[in-house]
């Protein structure tokens, strides 16, 4: 059952505490923008990524793909301090299916981290990654698809998570391997046979090569493959966290 | 029909059973009150009837509708002051309010409305642009009242919903929720610590004690078990002996007669002493106050507790650590 005013409610409310704390907004951008510039910089003219990109150019989708990745998983895993502070037993006693907290909850949190990977992007734009209007609307959107796909998957962990007692488990097992086991940093043609595989069944691989047609008009995948992938991804994870959430004790 | 029907409703965790085969019957328009110590059960009882724990056994209806196979209905027609706290701090007073009335549906005039009352009723209309981290713990706690009442619900729960509150708050809390009851009929089933909160309050009382219900009723018929008659006279040993039926104790000076019927007993006493021409110097009843009661039923007396500013930081405290208090 979808209900669309609490799905606005609760859209509203994350976009409302991710506007009220901006020490979140900064600190995530942090780790992402040291790996742009330093990895940019330092490796740009060492490495050869094809297709005439320089390596800064090249990195610079992956990273965004990092700043969706850990803004919307953490935004997801954020449940987990709505139940320790209680505020999740207001939500779940209300009349609105976990269907429409999932939907409303992911949204709010695909949003959030779309806009911390715009402000990445208008930086890669000031330091030459060069878009059109049609590429920017077009970015924007594949952002949110992403992000919502990571939201909705740290919403499925936080489900069954009571506390922050598995958090460090959970970047450093889940969020840390999907980062560095997508092709976020390096060209996805000539790996190792193994790495392949790990790429090719990593999610993360997928939205970020979308990013990567959209903003350098090259991928090492079909897009619409990967599109399709990511909407698959978003499926399951959304499907999964709602079933999660109506599992009571 | 019913506002609440449970039948051997039963929940364990583990090896613990929190709540043994419960029946109870609430009637439509009652205050009804969960009395009991620390740990007797009565807020995973709660968890039950409001949809947010499964039972073990037994089935349980609110107005109507099945826990279980219509938890949407169930919620539809409830409200819950929580016992602990579950407001966004993030937001304002009015924010919460205002994304509590549209969770449940109620339209933007209709919100607006019922924002401005209750703020009002709990006195919190100056601080509601005020983000709720800034807010006391008894700020904190009208506020959910507050919002609990908003949406107008059939049945109300009421989990120790003035822990923490100044007596001048409890007080006036405890007029709107009277008169919440009477004008527009709202059942209201309330659990506390507070002897003088479910004397006031309550229709009638089922004191809990290890997941059991030990005694129900009115609070009236609660503290007439065993009231005890005080009795003197100048001629205390005929009066002795003239009552010996009753099984009479002397102390100091009296003779205590216990009766579970005071007002039987009352009359049994004066028309005795009047045949035998008695003069009486005293005949009085004692009823035990309801803390009385609390200890002969359960062996212990009830904590009044206090909430306070500590319990966030508890809340805080364990999120980070992950421990359950
Ligand atoms: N999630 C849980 N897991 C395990 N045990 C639990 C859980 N919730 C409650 N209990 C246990 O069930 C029993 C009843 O707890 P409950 O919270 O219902 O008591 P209560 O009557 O509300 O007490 P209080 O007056 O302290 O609020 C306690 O022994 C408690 O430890
Ligand atoms: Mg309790």
């Amino acid at each position: 059952m979808i209900q669309t005013e609490a799905i606005l409610t609760l859209w509203q409310r994350e976009i409302l505490r991710f506007v009220r704390n901006k020490s979140r907004i900064i600190g995530g951008l942090g780790t992402p923008l040291l790996f742009l510039l330093v990895l940019g910089s330092g490796f740009d003219r060492l490495l050869n990524v094809g297709g005439g990109l320089s390596y800064f150019q090249f990195l610079a989708p992956g990273v965004i793909g990092m700043v969706l990745l850990f803004g919307g998983m953490f935004s997801g895993i954020n449940v987990v301090y709505d139940r320790q502070f209680g505020f999740l037993k207001e939500i779940l006693v209300a009349p609105v299916s976990r269907a429409s907290m999932v939907i409303g909850r992911t949204l709010g949190g695909a949003t959030t981290a779309m806009f911390q990977a715009a402000i990445l992007l208008v930086l890669t734009l000031l330091v030459g990654v060069q878009l059109d209007p049609v590429q920017i609307v077009l970015m924007v959107l594949a952002m949110t698809w992403i992000a919502f796909g990571f939201t909705a998957m740290g919403l499925a962990i936080a489900a069954k998570l009571t506390d922050f007692q598995g958090f460090q488990l959970i970047v450093n097992f889940i969020m840390m391997p999907m980062f560095f086991l997508s092709g976020a940093l390096y060209p996805l043609d000539q790996l190792p046979p193994w790495l392949q595989t790990a790429t090719s069944l990593n999610p993360m691989t997928y939205g970020v090569e979308l990013m990567r047609f959209i903003a350098l008009g090259q991928s090492s995948m079909d897009p619409g493959l990967a599109l399709a992938i990511q909407t698959a991804f978003n499926a399951l994870m959304l499907w999964l966290a709602a079933w999660l959430f109506s599992q009571k004790e | 029909m019913h506002a609440i029907e449970t039948h051997q409703l039963t929940k364990a965790f583990g090896a613990l059973t929190a709540v043994h085969p419960l029946d109870i019957h609430v009637k439509k328009g009652e205050v009804f009150g969960l009395l009991g110590p620390n740990g007797a059960g009565k807020t995973t009882t709660i968890s039950m009837l409001v949809t947010l724990l499964s039972p073990s056994g037994g089935t349980a209806k609110v107005n109507g509708f099945d826990v279980q196979t219509q938890p949407d209905l169930v919620r539809q027609s409830i409200g819950i002051v929580f016992q602990d706290e579950s407001i966004d701090d993030e937001l304002t007073a009015w924010e919460n309010l205002d994304m509590h009335g549209r969770l449940y549906g109620m339209p933007w005039e209709l919100r607006k409305k019922r924002i401005e009352e209750v703020l009002k009723l709990v006195g919190l209309q100056p601080r509601q642009d005020d983000v709720l981290k800034t807010y006391s713990g008894g700020m904190i706690r009208r506020l959910e009242i507050a919002r609990g009442l908003m949406h107008h619900p059939n049945v109300l729960f009421l989990d120790e919903p003035t822990l923490g509150l100044d007596p001048q708050t409890r007080r006036h809390i405890w007029t709107y929720i009277r008169k919440l009851n009477r004008d527009e009929g709202v059942t209201v089933i309330l659990t506390t610590h507070y002897m003088e909160e479910a004397d006031f309050l309550c229709d009638r009382i089922a004191i809990m004690d290890q997941g059991k219900i030990v005694a129900l009723d009115t609070p009236k018929k609660l503290k007439e078990r065993d009231a005890t008659l005080h009795v003197a006279s100048g001629k205390i040993d005929e009066l002795y002996q003239a009552l010996s039926a009753m099984n009479p104790v002397r102390q100091n000076g009296k003779i205590l007669i216990e009766t579970s019927q005071p007002q039987r007993s009352l009359k049994r006493v004066l028309s005795i002493a009047e045949k035998r021409k008695l003069a009486l110097t005293e005949i009085d009843v004692k009823k035990p106050t309801l803390e009385d009661i609390f200890v002969e039923l359960t062996g212990h007396s009830i904590r009044d507790e206090k909430a306070g500013t500590s319990d966030r930081f508890k809340a805080y405290n364990r999120a980070m650590t992950g421990r359950r208090k």
